[in-house]
C-alpha cells in the first residue's frame, strides 16, 4: 500500500554541518511503514522536478510519524533542510520491501555513514541478541540513540576519532564479529567487502542499495542494480525489487 | 456537455490524454493512485522481441525544469508483455497503445508479427530512443530510413501505427513526411532531445551513458513548435508530448495541432498528473466556451 500524503514538519534540526534530524506528521504513511523502507520527498517546486529517496530512520506508528535523518547533498536536500516547523512536505510512501527482520539469536547491524539512519528502525524491532557496528570518517551521527536500543554498539572511524581506526569490515574481523544474520546499509564498496566478509563467515547477509531514481514505485525504471543471473545478470529496480537485496544475489563486479 | 473524444486513425479515445512511453509502465504501478479507466490511452513502456537489460546506472539526471534518462528500453520482452500486461490493462475502459523497439528491422516486425491477433488497439514504433546504440533513434533521424523500417513494420501490423519520432534532427518535418509516406497512420512527437550533465565535482558524467534523453517542461515550448511544424506538413493525426503537467499545457499542443497529448515526466514529479492534465482541459473548455475539443485544434495559423 503507496500513498501520497501531505505531511506536517514537526521538527527539522541540524545534527552536525550536513545532517538533519526531521520527524514528520504522516498518519497514512507511518502506519504502512516497516523497517528498512524509504519514502520519496517531492521538493514542491517546479524546477527541481524530481523527489528525493529518503531512508525511514524511525516508525512511531501509535503518535503516526516518521523519523528522517538525511545529509544534504544537492539541490533537492538543501531545500528540505530549509523547511521549519509547521512546514508542509509532500511525500510519497513507503517504498520498496525493507529488511524483513528474521527471529534469531544474534543479529548483527552495519552501518555506513548516511546509511547508518535506516538500521536504527531495523535494531528496535529484532529481538535477541544485538551487536551494531557504525563507521564515519569522523565523529558519530545517531550513537546513542543506538544505545538506547540495549544493543551492543561498536565505532569505526577513518581518522580515529571515534572507537576503531579503520572501517567497519576491518572492525568486524579484529573482533571477529559474528551472528546469524547481518542487515547492512552504507556506500557500495562498504557494502561489497561486508558480502565477502559474510560470504566467508557463512552469515546470511542483507544489503540496502542506493541508486539515482525518479518515479521511486518501478514505473520508470530509472534505479537499476545489476542482480546475479546464471553467468550473466538482470537489472532489477533498487526502489521496488530493493532497496533491501541479499548479498548474494548482488552483482558486486560490475 | 463539452465533447473530449477523439479519434486517432480510426480508434476513438474517451479524451485525448494518455502516458508517454517508458514513464508509466504498463500502468501497473501508476493504477494505485490513478483511476486507468479515466485515461484516453496506456501507452505502455517500448517492448522488444526479447529481453532487454538496458544500460549501466546511473541512468537519471536532474537538469533544470527537467531530467535526464538513459535507461535504454530494459523491458521484459514481448511474449511477458503479451501474458502479463495485456490481461492487467483490459480490466480497464481505456485504449492499450503498444510501443515497439528494436535494433534491427528484424527485431521491430519479430514484435509486430507476436502483437497480431492479440488484444492492442495501436502500436506506436519507437525510432527515435536516443538511448541504444543500435536502432532507435539511428533509424528515425534518416528520412530514408524512416521511410524504409515504416514501409516494412507496416507490412506486417494489422493494427494503427504510429510513429513516434526524434527531436533530434535539423527539419522534422521532412522526417514526418518520411513516416507518412512510408505509410504511418499517426505521428506522436516529441521523443526526447539528447543531453548531457557533468558533475563538476566529481569531474564525470552523471549517467553512467554519458548522454541521455532531456524531458520535463523545460523542453515543452520546442515541442509545441514541432507539433505546429509537423501539423503544417503532413495530414496524418499527430500526438503532441514534451513536458505536459497541466491542462493548460496540454491546451497549447491542441491549438498546435495534436488530436491527442501524452503526459511523461509529469507522472514522477506528480503521480495524479494524467488526471489533472483531464480535469485542466474540461475545465479550460467549460471556461473558454469550448464544446467540442476539435473547435481548438491547430488553430494557430
Amino acid at each position: 500500500m503507496k500513498i501520497v500524503e501531505d505531511t506536517v514538519i514537526l521538527k527539522n534540526t541540524p545534527i552536525n554541518d550536513n545532517i538533519f534530524d526531521m520527524i514528520i506528521k504522516a498518519p497514512a504513511a507511518a502506519q504502512y511503514s516497516a523497517a528498512g523502507q524509504f519514502i520519496e520527498i517531492y521538493t514542491g517546486n517546479g524546477v527541481n522536478l524530481l523527489p528525493r529517496p529518503i531512508s525511514i530512520c524511525e516508525i512511531d506508528k501509535d503518535n503516526g510519524t516518521l523519523r528522517l535523518v538525511y545529509q544534504v547533498v544537492g539541490k533537492g536536500t538543501e531545500i528540505f533542510s530549509k523547511k521549519k516547523k509547521g512546514d508542509i512536505l509532500r511525500i510519497i510512501a513507503p517504498l520498496g520491501n525493507g529488511y524483513g527482520i528474521k527471529t534469531v539469536k544474534k543479529s548483527i547491524f552495519v552501518g555506513g555513514g548516511i546509511g547508518v539512519p535506516p538500521l536504527l528502525e531495523a535494531v528496535k524491532q529484532a529481538e535477541g541478541e544485538k551487536i551494531v557496528i557504525l563507521g564515519f570518517r569522523s565523529g558519530t551521527v545517531l550513537k546513542e540513540d543506538f544505545e538506547k536500543t540495549g544493543a551492543k554498539v561498536l565505532i569505526a572511524t577513518d581518522d580515529g576519532s571515534v572507537g576503531f581506526k579503520g572501517n567497519v569490515v576491518e572492525l568486524m574481523k579484529s573482533e571477529n564479529i559474528i551472528g546469524d544474520v547481518i542487515y547492512s546499509c552504507g556506500p557500495k564498496i562498504m557494502l561489497k567487502f561486508l558480502a565477502e566478509y559474510a560470504e566467508e563467515k557463512g552469515i546470511e547477509c542483507f544489503v540496502s542499495m542506493e541508486e539515482r531514481m525518479a518515479c521511486g514505485i518501478g514505473a520508470c525504471v530509472g534505479c537499476a542494480v545489476k542482480i546475479k543471473n546464471g553467468d550473466s545478470f538482470v537489472n532489477k529496480k533498487v526502489c521496488k525489487d530493493g532497496p533491501v537485496f541479499n548479498s548474494k544475489e548482488v552483482l558486486w563486479n560490475d | 456537455m463539452i465533447n473530449t473524444k477523439v479519434n486517432i486513425a480510426g480508434v476513438e479515445l474517451k479524451n485525448p490524454v494518455m502516458t508517454s512511453s517508458g514513464t508509466f509502465g504498463s500502468g501497473r504501478e501508476y493504477s494505485e493512485f490513478v483511476d486507468i479507466n479515466k485515461l484516453g490511452a496506456v501507452v505502455v513502456k517500448g517492448v522488444a522481441d526479447k529481453p532487454w537489460n538496458g544500460n549501466n546506472s546511473p541512468r537519471i539526471a536532474e537538469v533544470y525544469g527537467g531530467m535526464l534518462n538513459s535507461v535504454g528500453l530494459q523491458n521484459p520482452g514481448v511474449d511477458y508483455f503479451i501474458k502479463e500486461d495485456i490481461p492487467f490493462l483490459r480490466q480497464f475502459d481505456t485504449k492499450i497503445i503498444v510501443n515497439v523497439c528494436g535494433h534491427t528491422i528484424d527485431e521491430y516486425t519479430n514484435v509486430v508479427k507476436k502483437l497480431n491477433g492479440k488484444d492492442v488497439d495501436m502500436l506506436e514504433l519507437n525510432i527515435s530512443c536516443p538511448n541504444v546504440a543500435e536502432g532507435g533513434m539511428t533509424f528515425g533521424t534518416e528520412p530514408e530510413m524512416v521511410e524504409k523500417v515504416v514501409s516494412e513494420v507496416k507490412k506486417y501490423a494489422d493494427k494503427p501505427l504510429i510513429v513516434k519520432l526524434s527531436p533530434n534532427v535539423t527539419d522534422i518535418t521532412i522526417i514526418a513526411k518520411a513516416a507518412e509516406n512510408g505509410g504511418a497512420d499517426a505521428l506522436s512527437l516529441i521523443n526526447t532531445i539528447t543531453g548531457m550533465k557533468i558533475d563538476i565535482y566529481k569531474r564525470k558524467t552523471v549517467l553512467a551513458n554519458k548522454i541521455g534523453g532531456m524531458s520535463g517542461p523545460a523542453v515543452r515550448p520546442i515541442a509545441v513548435r514541432m507539433v505546429y511544424q509537423v501539423n503544417k506538413a503532413v495530414k496524418l493525426p499527430i500526438i503532441g508530448m514534451g513536458g505536459i503537467s497541466n491542462g493548460e499545457d496540454a491546451i497549447e499542443f491542441i491549438m498546435a495541432g495534436a488530436v491527442g497529448v501524452s503526459v511523461g515526466t509529469a507522472n514522477f514529479t506528480n503521480p495524479f498528473a494524467t488526471i489533472e492534465v483531464i480535469d485542466g482541459i474540461e475545465s479550460y473548455m467549460k471556461n473558454y466556451g469550448v464544446s467540442d475539443i476539435s473547435d481548438i485544434r491547430g488553430i494557430i495559423d
